[in-house]
């Protein structure tokens, strides 16, 4: 009976990073999926940058579940080996597929959050091939010469491209970029702005009102780094969404675990329970702002407790929807869907 | 308890490792959510006498961090401790998993 091995699962993450340039590499068919129909540029000064968080929610739970199995257990003791064969063959990769139901709407979130953008007149590229994983998992393990070296290239790529300003879409990628990278990559000159702020300072005009009561669940790095909290609460709150604070929120938000989901599972999912019985005292919908808090918290989950992404609602109260077809006449809605009402004069 | 008189210089030196002005006031550990006794001021007391040994046996509870910041953010001695946990995960992941790109 053993723990996870540290040594050998940072060895497997941080050789992955080298050598395929992600913690867990996906296809570029997997990780540009989301943007089918949606016809985005491919160029643009700027652009749109996933980081490839969203796409990977659904490897990152099919490892950690098989990881949640090796966890005390004398499978652990293969890690070495499973490390040494995984620099021939994309081990990772294939222990780490995801369900075909999570892909979608993982990749739906990404769509809604392409939607919110072009709805108030963003102009945006997406780079395709080159929007690579920033290196999250790298930076909080401490791999810093591997990171150093990861992110010379994503800056490399970003500034072949020509792009001077990118909106990124969850709080890992934003962090890096916005307050690592400028310290690691000599001569790094970029505007970082998440969407939620891109959106905010905008203040469009909502084409629904959402009659529903929910709470917040913050990002740790949102909240407590960069300063991303208020925005997304205007948001919501001017499509006419109540929201029920958590005791613990804003700067004083509860981490969901998710940071220790892969070396340490059991005391991951320990704290995203202890997190999600907090929130339903709150309200009995609880929205997400990172698509890590969303896959630890739903992973763990509540009867009578919907877990749905801020993105999933911000679609339904700015977006028009389109009859018959286009971009737009997907929309998700949160699994509970209430339904919307017209704005008055919108 | 072994020390190691160049722990600290290692520490410091490129990793960031400063929890000099830690009071040891407790209460990091007290508002941590992993409700570790351990961590993280005994953690940083055994960096900055050199207990390189004590470091290694609780290497668990070095990665077990999940840098949310919550201890942080209420430090009365303003101490970057996510930065040093991090700090502390390089030495360790360079000195004793000997990770990184020329790694084992």
């Amino acid at each position: 009976m053993a723990p996870i091995p540290i040594q050998d699962t940072l060895g497997m993450l941080g050789d992955n990073l080298e050598r395929r340039r992600s913690v867990l590499p996906i296809s570029r068919r997997r990780a540009t999926a989301w943007s089918r129909g949606l016809e985005i540029p491919a160029r643009g000064p700027t652009v749109l940058y996933t980081g490839q968080m969203y796409q990977l929610v659904p490897a990152i739970n099919a490892m950690t579940h098989r990881l949640s199995g090796m966890e005390d257990s004398w499978m652990a003791g293969y890690f070495g080996l499973a490390r040494r064969m995984n620099r021939l063959v994309n081990l990772a990769g294939l222990m780490a597929r995801g369900s075909p139901q999570e892909v979608r709407e993982y990749n739906e979130a990404l769509r809604n959050i392409a939607r919110l953008l072009l709805a108030a007149h963003v102009e945006f590229g997406y780079l395709y091939g080159v929007d690579r994983y920033a290196g999250a998992l790298a930076h909080d393990e401490g791999l810093d010469e591997t990171l150093q070296r990861h992110a010379a290239r994503v800056y490399e790529d970003l500034k072949a491209a020509g792009v001077t300003e990118v909106i990124t879409v969850d709080p890992h990628t934003t962090n890096l970029l916005r307050s690592v990278y400028p310290k690691i990559v000599p001569g790094y000159e970029l505007k970082v702005r998440t969407y939620l702020e891109v959106l905010a300072a905008l203040a469009p005009k909502p084409v629904e009102r959402l009659a529903e009561v929910v709470t917040v669940h913050d990002s740790c790095l949102y909240a407590r780094r960069e300063g991303v909290a208020a925005q997304p609460r205007a948001l919501l709150t001017e499509s006419g969404v109540t929201i029920h604070e958590t005791e613990l929120s804003g700067k004083a938000t509860q981490c969901c675990g998710g940071p220790i989901e892969m070396l340490f599972p059991k005391r991951s999912n320990d704290i995203a329970a202890r997190r999600v019985e907090q929130l339903a005292k709150s309200a009995d919908r609880v929205v997400t702002l990172c698509p890590l808090c969303l896959a630890n918290l739903r992973r763990v989950g509540r009867p009578g407790v919907e877990i749905d992404d801020v993105s999933s609602y911000l679609v339904r109260g700015y977006c028009p929807r389109v009859p018959n077809g286009g971009a737009g006449a997907e929309l998700t809605e949160p699994r509970h869907a209430a339904p919307a009402q017209a704005v008055a004069g919108a | 308890m072994r020390v190691d008189p160049t722990l600290r210089q290692a520490l410091g030196d490129g990793n960031g490792f400063d929890a000099s002005s830690c009071l040891n006031c407790g209460s990091c550990t007290a508002l941590c959510p992993l409700g570790l006794e351990l961590f993280p001021r005994k953690l940083f007391r055994y960096a900055l006498l050199g207990a390189r040994d004590k470091l290694v046996e609780n290497t668990d509870t070095v990665y077990s961090c999940l840098l949310c910041k919550m201890c942080e953010e209420n430090c009365p001695a303003g101490v970057h401790i996510t930065d040093n946990v991090r700090a502390l995960r390089v030495y360790l992941g360079r000195e004793v998993f000997h990770l990184g790109p020329r790694g084992v």
